[in-house]
């Protein structure tokens, strides 16, 4: 399934949808929309073979947890289409881009808009940090650095089961502070996983602020290579650089594309509060209305009409 | 004398795996000590090493089973719960994959001291949703085990004995069934895994002593079959006894414990086990008498609750030991 949009278009979508729901909600995971909005777009509009969604375009409230008396459930995969052998897999490994990848189910069309409305809402599927039932998702990813491991085994498994179809993990950069990380790049290297590739932002942004000043990682792209991946480093906003890093041949061996990106590209705005961006709040409502015109007009819409309330 | 039976697992994995092609071995730099090094070097094609890494192992098992397989994970049972207990969560127990983790050395049953020995795990895995646990406590449980763990629609830690196991049994593990050993009606006494061997022995010490034993081996200890544990502990006069290779917190003894007072039974309980304790490094009859997990301790646990002594003796326990066969083959060797 392809949309009719550029990915260009898509990603500026991204921006705005994130925008204007963190405005309408006083604050939101802004920073994350900056520096992923293209790479979200080039994988679902361009770089993976996904089918038509399965699930319904309103996505369904919250049923339950997976357990033997609870036969119907089901993950969220299904916005991203079946489970064939051909149809590539998607893991969101940072979950808590999940306001980002909702947004990017919209602006390709797997969601419907209304889906946002019920973000993080009590009861609802569409949960902040993306759970296994949340719309896109296939894997809970919330505690950082499982999900490399996991695409590693699932490409394992399709590749003996002779699936044409990839993986896809899309990674933060926070996760190469995680062992667990290092532990599945060599094990991919060493069983020759080459049906698994991981598109990584690299905002180098971590909870606690800028990620040099919380845990030094040095030369990741070195790592990885040392590691066994085949890898590469390219601008995550030059989506040219992100089409030529996919072609890249990695037979034998992982491909990881470290996507090095602005926390604020497209908001520069959000430049004041650098290096905490995690998750922006407004100090203020002073703050809020400076923050909802400046970025507005970058993002080229209209200020958020905000005595609607949050929503 | 006891049939003693060499390498059970071996064999069984072995042969469990051929005729299930959706199942992968895996193995985390303990190929030999768990028992599939023959796999590995007759069916490469099956085996995957996947290193001195195990949360790397656990999450990737979680992603063999998105994709349909059932992964066997070979190692030391405390190397598979405690370092990679997140992924534990959720990349296998939360999502429900098919996924059989083999435990081995559970845990006293090895000399490697508290990094080694799995003494804590039953109580873990018992406070896991969609968790299943399996125990083996002889040589036709540990040939049984790869079919019952296999049979289980979600994941399962197993307690895998290896080396040279006595063979008690002539059935093979029936998921969520206990084996009733004895009928008596004084005491209700409740053992798995290693122990129920150590009860075994006491058993004609008892019954000359005049001590009347109801005994239950526990195989399946999640889920476990309240019901006919009531049954039984109805059926006796004088309390309960739990014997477990574990802590006495969280175990088979709090179980036992939790179901009594669920059901407002009162009637006496001894808990036997680990005593809010580590271990250390030894032989597996000296850790057993040193952290009264044997056959005397439990006589010593009925004198409690009969509240007089048997007059058995330990010399009288000694007499039905195997240890002469375990020593030769050096089952409790790394």
């Amino acid at each position: 399934m392809q949309n009719d949009k550029t990915t260009e278009e898509i990603a500026l979508g991204i921006r705005r949808r994130v925008f204007v729901h963190s405005m309408r909600n006083n604050g939101g995971y802004l920073s994350q929309a900056c520096s992923a909005a293209e790479q979200l777009a080039f994988l679902y509009n361009e770089a993976l073979n996904l089918g038509d969604p399965t699930l319904p375009a309103v996505p369904k409230p919250f049923a339950g947890v997976p357990s033997a008396e609870n036969p119907d459930y089901h993950t969220g995969a299904g916005y991203n289409g079946p489970v064939t052998p051909h149809h590539d897999r998607l893991f969101i490994a940072p979950a808590h881009y999940a306001l980002v990848a909702y947004a990017t189910l919209i602006e390709v069309g797997r969601m419907d808009p209304e889906g946002l409305e019920m973000f993080n809402k009590d009861g609802s599927s569409v949960e902040m940090i993306g759970a296994e039932h949340s719309p896109g998702m296939e894997v809970h990813n919330g505690t950082l650095g499982i999900g490399l491991s996991t695409g590693a085994g699932l490409a394992y498994g399709r590749k003996r089961r002779g699936d044409t179809g990839q993986v896809c993990v899309f990674m933060s950069d926070g996760e190469v502070q995680e062992g667990q990380t290092w532990e599945a790049v060599q094990a991919a290297a060493h069983h020759g996983i080459d049906n698994l590739w991981a598109l990584m932002d690299v905002n180098d942004q971590q909870c606690d602020g800028a990620m040099d000043t919380v845990m030094q990682v040095r030369d990741i792209t070195a790592k990885f290579r040392n590691f066994g991946a085949v890898c590469v480093e390219v601008d995550a906003h030059d989506l040219g650089a992100l089409r030529q890093a996919k072609a890249l041949p990695h037979e034998g061996q992982p491909l990881i594309i470290l996507a090095r990106s602005s926390p604020t590209q497209g908001m520069e705005f959000l430049r004041r509060r650098f290096p905490r961006l995690h998750y922006v709040r407004f100090k203020g409502e002073d703050e809020r209305a400076e923050m909802n015109a400046a970025i507005a007009a970058e993002l080229g819409i209209a200020p958020v009409d905000l005595s609607q309330g949050s929503h | 004398m006891v049939e003693m039976v060499n390498r059970p697992y071996a064999s069984a994995f072995e042969a469990h795996a051929l005729a299930n092609p959706d199942v992968l071995c895996l193995s985390a730099d303990l190929t030999s000590s768990c028992e599939i090094d023959g796999f590995r070097d007759r069916h490469p094609d099956r085996f995957l090493s996947l290193g001195m890494a195990e949360q790397n192992m656990m999450s990737f098992a979680g992603g063999l089973g998105l994709a349909g397989y059932r992964p066997f994970l070979h190692s030391f049972g405390v190397f598979l719960y405690r370092r990679p207990y997140d992924q534990l969560v959720a990349s296998v127990a939360y999502p429900r994959r098919k996924v059989r983790l083999m435990g081995f050395l559970p845990g006293i049953t090895t000399p490697g001291g508290m990094t080694h020995q799995a003494i804590e795990d039953i109580a873990v895995m018992r406070s896991i949703p969609n968790m299943t646990i399996l125990e083996t406590g002889d040589a036709t449980e540990v040939e049984s085990i790869c079919a019952a763990a296999d049979s289980i629609d979600g994941p399962v830690y197993c307690r895998v004995l290896r080396g040279a196991i006595p063979r008690l049994f002539d059935t093979p593990i029936e998921v969520g069934r206990m084996r009733e050993l004895a009928l008596g009606h004084d005491i209700l006494v409740v053992t798995s895994g290693v122990t129920t061997e150590e009860a075994l022995r006491a058993r004609q010490a008892l019954a000359n002593a005049g001590v009347s034993i109801r005994h239950l081996h526990i195989n399946t200890i999640k889920p476990f079959d309240e019901d006919a544990l009531l049954d039984h502990i109805g059926s006796v006069t004088k309390g309960v006894i739990v014997l477990e290779n574990h802590l006495t917190e969280g175990g088979i003894g709090s179980l036992v414990a939790e179901i009594m007072a669920d059901h407002g039974v009162g009637k006496k309980l001894v808990r036997l086990g680990l005593k809010d304790t580590y271990a250390h490094g030894g032989s597996k009859p000296y850790l057993m008498k040193y952290y009264g997990l044997d056959a005397a301790a439990l006589v010593a646990g009925i004198e409690r609750l009969i509240g007089h002594s048997t007059g058995i003796t330990e010399q009288e326990l000694a007499g039905v030991r195997l240890e002469a066969v375990h020593s030769a083959i050096k089952a409790e060797a790394l």
